[in-house]
């Protein structure tokens, strides 16, 4: 049987080939995962992604991988069908200068979790960069529904750090969460396996 | 619930820290990841094929008014699963420097020519039985600031989805028989010998067309499943 093939880092120039649309070739990914017509609760999250220096991470690519409202991913070991065809649940986008990033989507649905369980609405995150010899996986969840208390996955990560998971409601712009990225330190975010 | 993709095969990938790839020390998280089961978020993945990528993108050296300088080459391969099975109708996006060592990015500032005729991206999708092809020219060493004298050996940067989001790769093909392989904190960082040959590609004469254009053979293993995903029990 063949053996994998190893990760690598994207390196610093990863835009070249992963954010085409950056230097004005043709893109064929989005940070806008959602139409104006599509069903569901129209949101914003932005971020920022830090270092263990505390600097800001101008030269990352966040991956996203989401469902739908009603929590049905468009891919065929879902099989569920999607109310929209234009609704693809993936989305990319480059740190800036600033370490910023922001996706524009819709808030994903419940999604069925392992042996009966539901999973509160949350988002697939991959993280890439100079100085990652590979992805980082995490999931953006909400602050303050109430299903990440019966949560599968939540349930697995220690009390004290669910908080990093949590995208916060901005207050004074309905729609808009905050969802900022620490690699390293006290507010370290915390990274999956599976 | 059971696994759907194998986790034995990460063994081959490096570890977050690699001390001597000095860019890893600030980047590189500190706690231990967090073992999840696999559910459908994770079995599920972005689907782009076919419709999505023009043929001409394939061909870096076709983007421009003229070609590029340097050697042409051929860089063509299948897409596998860990149980040898192709990865059809799946996404590979590569970015490379031009042959004299430099990338066309704000942010490299090394003393070598940019190529008005080589930007060094590309893209295509692997067609029933895992193929890919792409024409390019050979990348060039370049220098970079990790330690004195610190060179990158030739490189392709690759990018791969497969059928999951559990399947996403970011690799680098290197080219056989560099004598930077030795000094390279990157290649090196993934811990086993033989691990690392499977990040260099094979010169390959029958696939090298006279006259024209060297050929490279870069196969590519993705991380596998035990079952096709819509035999899978992932409820």
């Amino acid at each position: 049987m063949p053996e994998r093939t190893p990760s690598q880092t994207v390196g610093p120039y990863l835009h070249i080939g992963l954010t085409q649309g950056s230097y004005g070739a043709r893109e064929i990914f989005s940070a806008n995962l959602a139409d104006a017509g599509l069903a569901g609760r129209h949101i914003r999250i932005e971020g920022r992604v830090y270092d263990g220096q505390g600097n800001v991470v101008p030269d990352a690519v966040l991956e996203i991988w989401q469902a739908d409202d009603q929590g049905r991913y468009a891919h065929p070991a879902d099989g569920r069908p999607l109310a929209s065809n234009s609704f693809r649940g993936f989305g990319r986008c480059p740190t800036d200068k600033d370490g910023v990033f922001a996706f524009a989507t819709v808030k994903p649905g419940s999604v069925p979790g392992p042996t009966g369980t539901a999973q509160a609405p949350h988002i697939n995150v991959g993280l890439f960069s100079r100085g990652l010899l590979k992805r980082l996986f995490t999931r953006i969840y909400f602050e303050g529904e109430p299903a990440n208390a019966a949560d599968p996955v939540l349930a697995l990560v220690p009390a004290e750090r669910r908080r990093t998971l949590l995208a916060k409601a901005d207050p004074g712009k309905p729609g808009h969460f905050r969802f900022d990225l620490c690699l390293q330190g006290a507010n370290e975010t915390v990274f999956f396996d599976a | 619930m059971d696994d759907v993709y194998s986790r034995a095969g990460s063994r081959a990938d490096p570890p977050y820290l690699v001390p001597d790839y000095v860019g890893t020390r600030t980047r590189a998280p500190q706690r231990p990841l967090i073992l999840i089961p696999q559910t459908l978020s994770e079995i599920t993945g972005p689907v782009y094929g076919h419709s999505d990528v023009l043929p001409e993108e394939a061909d870096l050296t076709k983007q421009h008014a003229g070609e590029p300088l340097g050697e042409r080459i051929i860089v063509k391969g299948r897409v596998l699963d860990e149980a040898g099975r192709p990865v059809p109708n799946s996404l590979v996006e590569i970015w490379q420097c031009n042959a004299g060592g430099r990338y066309r990015h704000v942010v490299d500032q090394h003393e070598a020519p940019l190529d008005p005729n080589f930007t060094g991206a590309g893209r295509c999708v692997t067609d029933g039985d895992g193929n890919y092809r792409f024409i390019s020219i050979k990348p060039g060493a370049y220098p970079w600031r990790n330690h004195p004298n610190a060179w990158r050996p030739a490189h392709i940067h690759l990018s791969l989805f497969g059928p999951s989001f559990l399947t996403r790769l970011v690799t680098q093909m290197y080219f056989p028989g560099d004598p930077l392989f030795p000094f390279d904190p990157i290649f090196n960082s993934v811990p086993d010998p033989k691990a690392r040959e499977r990040m260099i590609c094979r010169f390959d004469l029958e696939a090298t067309r006279p006259e024209w254009a060297l050929a490279y053979h870069f196969d590519i293993v993705l991380r596998g499943s035990r079952a096709t995903p819509l035999d899978a029990d992932h409820a």
